[in-house]
């Protein structure tokens, strides 16, 4: 897994700040896709709410595997400990009778801080542990999940999950908005929170700290850079993602069960983000992406076939599965830095044809997206 | 590369987030939402004049599957019966099952496609506390009439927080409060211990014995998880507790755990097992050449005994099953699928010539609805339960027969009572007509 850093080339024209552009970008973006959601229908409203969330973890999950190179098979654990921790709070904020926005945002931040807390405690055994003893570490983590809901079933509510009492839309919303809507609404924001921090990171002295201490421990030290600091503060912030990601799944769904946050898919995390392309944010967008609309499509492809209806039954879950492995195996061989790392190259090419010379103008974003399309079309 | 990465990133949020619609499978206006009941007069969600669309989600794959994947078939058999004898009011039922696992994760996406992408009239028959009581604000808050859980939670009762959500089990406070009546006759002073699963069908079971046999009536409480299959810790506590009689408040795969793990413990209590745990058919399929161990126990039900030679109601199931069931084994839960589409369909005949949404929940309300049981239904407009009394059944010679009166229980702590009115008789064929 090689460092994607490939030299940029500045513009002749002055532009603001880098951080006070993207503060911007993600602003309109945001804009943008909330905008979007009215034309969407309720059910499609409620997938984007999805893989809103799942972003918020796989955008963590990529730079920390990506730029930090510690593999993480645990991070569906870190999203449990988010909706864990936003469903307890939301509970104890209604016991006591708090209703309005505090019992929204109060019990999304207990959820990235519960997160965040589990994420500190694995950083510092990681900043101790290499390759694959931090991956086992965390696969320890996420298969114990299970066994720490049903020990404390009394709080945590066992096999059947922790049911949460939630602050729903505003009643001045009510006759505009759907409920699915301003679940997505929600879980954009926090998408688009988790993409403006990560990102601003990721391109600042932080983020190059964290690919020296990925390329050479020594020469980083020698550096004067704390690689120790710099291993637990990267994975804290990675599970604070996973947190969020996991508190907005939480509330759109109502319950936080072990179930969902299965050993299966804190592997369909991993390859998820590697399909997208390791170590980039809009490889995590896309990996979010194909972990909602795989299942959708290979059901559809399993309904369409004709086999008998307990065959169907069985490749329903099955089918995504292979799937999955398929497109990892073949994304591997022809595009190594995944689905990203393809869109980029093509477009290089796009460009290279357009002007032989000169700087490169901005990337229009509608071609991009329409030729993104194409291969995610389910 | 700073630039054009998050460039890329906010364009292909906002550029999905617009091209979404276009990929969406193109069902109807997006604003004819399945937020607003429909008008009087207006067809329902799911209606059409030819055709009324069910959903339900049932455990198909998963742990809970070998215990319950029969029911839903057992439903879908009934009403191709009922289709081919004309449906109701003209229209034939079409039944969706979707299969969840019995994981409430998987519950919430499968109910969220059959109401907001499948856009069916009702949900009928969700299977399983955990998983339904996932979606229940769900379905509230788009107010689809949620029929018949299958569940004998009090969740599923509670008129004035979910109107449209009904239960069908009975109670399981009344089962227990029925189960311990029985047990205080036929086994006066004998030490009582319970072995529960460790949600609300123990907490609520438990709560029911203690109102009959008194606050310290339990001489050891036991729970189990189904994550966890190995209950030899608990009956060995009941065992060294001396307890003679075991009330089971378990699913049916724990049921045959408990009966087993504590034979081979050289231990034989008195069990008497909930409804839902209950039916021999399913249990002694679990024990297989041990079913001889089952003799003598005894469970609640409310519905026609799947062992019945002479019930007219066990008679129709047993003829639809060979018939449209491709004579799949015919127990306890085959009688139970039908029954619940039985229930169903005769709420559809009274909600009249244009089923509404709000108008099929009038019709569950009315009073009007007999059911199929041993006791007459609950439901009214303070009760959103179904069943609220049991009779209790003992297994004798391998056979599973109702013995004495039934017993009627209201939820809660109220009394027990028995009645004497005979169980529902059949009608027509058991085709409702309006």
């Amino acid at each position: 897994m090689s460092a994607h850093v490939p030299v940029h080339v500045h513009g002749s024209w002055r532009r603001p700040g880098p951080a006070t552009r993207r503060l911007g970008l993600t602003v309109a973006g945001l804009a943008l896709a909330i905008g979007a959601t009215f034309v969407l229908e309720p059910y499609r409203a409620y997938q984007v709410a999805i893989v809103a969330a799942y972003l918020c973890a796989t955008a963590g999950l990529t730079l920390l595997v990506g730029r930090g190179g510690q593999l993480s098979l645990g991070h569906a654990a870190l999203m449990a400990a988010g909706a864990y921790g936003f469903g307890l709070s939301s509970n104890a904020l209604s016991a006591a009778g708090a209703s309005g926005a505090v019992r929204l945002v109060v019990p999304l931040a207990a959820g990235v801080l519960a997160a965040a807390a589990l994420g500190a405690l694995l950083g510092a055994a990681g900043a101790r542990l290499r390759g694959p003893y931090l991956a086992g570490l965390t696969l320890a983590v996420v298969v114990a999940v299970p066994a720490i809901t049903s020990t404390f079933s009394r709080t945590l509510g066992g096999d059947r999950g922790l049911w949460i009492e939630i602050e729903r839309r505003p009643d001045a919303l009510r006759p505009w908005v759907g409920a699915e809507q301003w679940q997505a609404w929600v879980a954009i924001t926090a998408a688009a929170l988790v993409l403006l921090v990560l990102g601003n990171l990721a391109s600042g002295s932080a983020g190059r700290q964290i690919a020296a201490v990925r390329d050479d421990e020594a020469a980083a030290r020698l550096a004067g850079i704390d690689v120790t600091r710099v291993k637990v503060v990267s994975f804290t912030l990675s599970a604070a993602a996973a947190g969020l990601g996991g508190a907005v799944l939480a509330y759109v769904t109502q319950i936080a069960n072990p179930g969902a946050y299965s050993l299966v898919f804190s592997l369909f995390l991993v390859v998820a983000v590697v399909i997208g392309g390791l170590g980039s944010l809009a490889g995590a967008f896309w990996g979010a992406l194909l972990l909602v609309a795989l299942p959708e499509a290979t059901t559809s492809i399993a309904e369409t076939l004709p086999v008998s209806p307990t065959l169907a039954q069985r490749l329903e879950g099955n089918l995504a599965l292979l799937v999955f492995g398929l497109l990892l195996i073949v994304l591997m061989i022809v595009a190594p830095r995944g689905i990203h790392g393809a869109l980029a190259r093509a477009r290089g090419a796009l460009r290279r044809r357009w002007s032989a010379r000169g700087p490169a103008p901005a990337p229009a974003p509608v071609p991009e997206g329409a030729a993104a399309r194409a291969p995610t079309t389910g | 590369m700073t630039r054009p990465r998050i460039v890329q990133v906010v364009a292909a949020l906002g550029v999905a987030a617009l091209l979404a619609p276009l990929l969406a499978s193109c069902s109807g206006d997006a604003d004819d939402g399945a937020n607003q009941g429909a008008a009087e007069g207006e067809p329902a969600p799911g209606v059409t004049d030819t055709t009324v669309v069910v959903g339900t989600h049932h455990p198909l794959t998963g742990p809970a599957a070998a215990g319950y994947a029969s029911i839903s078939a057992a439903t879908s058999a009934y009403f191709a019966y009922l289709n081919d004898n004309g449906g109701v009011n003209g229209r034939s039922i079409e039944y969706i099952v979707k299969d969840d696992g019995y994981n409430p994760a998987t519950t919430q996406s499968v109910v969220r496609e059959l109401v907001l992408e499948d856009r069916v009239f009702a949900v009928l028959n969700g299977l399983g506390t955990a998983p339904h009581s996932a979606v229940l604000d769900f379905l509230d808050e788009n107010e689809v009439p949620d029929l018949f859980v299958a569940s004998g939670s009090p969740i599923f009762n509670q008129p004035e927080k979910y109107p449209w959500t009904f239960g069908f089990n009975a109670d399981y406070t009344a089962e227990a409060k029925a189960l311990a009546t029985y047990a205080q006759e036929q086994h006066p002073g004998a030490t009582a211990c319970l072995l529960g699963q460790d949600d609300d069908l123990g907490e609520d079971f438990g709560a029911g014995l203690r109102t009959v046999l008194g606050d310290d009536g339990l001489a050891s409480e036991q729970a189990y998880t189904t994550s966890n299959p190995d209950v030899s810790a608990q009956v060995a506590a009941m065992k060294q507790a001396g307890c003679e009689v075991v009330f089971l408040a378990a699913i049916n795969a724990f049921s045959a755990l408990a009966v087993g793990t504590a034979a081979k413990l050289g231990y034989q209590p008195q069990w008497l097992s909930s409804s839902v745990g209950g039916d021999y058919g399913t249990v002694s399929q679990y024990l297989g050449e041990n079913a001889a161990l089952l003799e003598g126990f005894v469970s609640a039900n409310y519905l026609p005994s799947h062992f019945s030679e002479t019930d007219e109601w066990t008679t129709l199931f047993r003829q639809i099953n060979d018939e449209y069931n491709e004579g799949a084994p015919f127990d306890g839960n085959t009688v139970y699928g039908m029954s619940v589409g039985y229930l169903f369909a005769e709420a559809l005949a009274n909600a009249g010539g244009t089923p509404t949404r709000q108008g099929i929940v009038d019709a569950v309300t009315s009073g009007d609805l007999r059911g199929n049981g041993v006791v007459p239904l609950a439901l009214s407009t303070t009760n959103n339960g179904a069943y609220q009394g049991v009779q209790v059944t003992v297994v004798a010679g391998g056979v599973q027969e109702y013995v004495g009166e039934p017993y009627t229980a209201e939820a809660g702590d109220g009394p027990v009572a028995p009645y004497t009115g005979g169980p529902v008789a059949l009608e027509d064929d058991g085709v409702p007509t309006s």
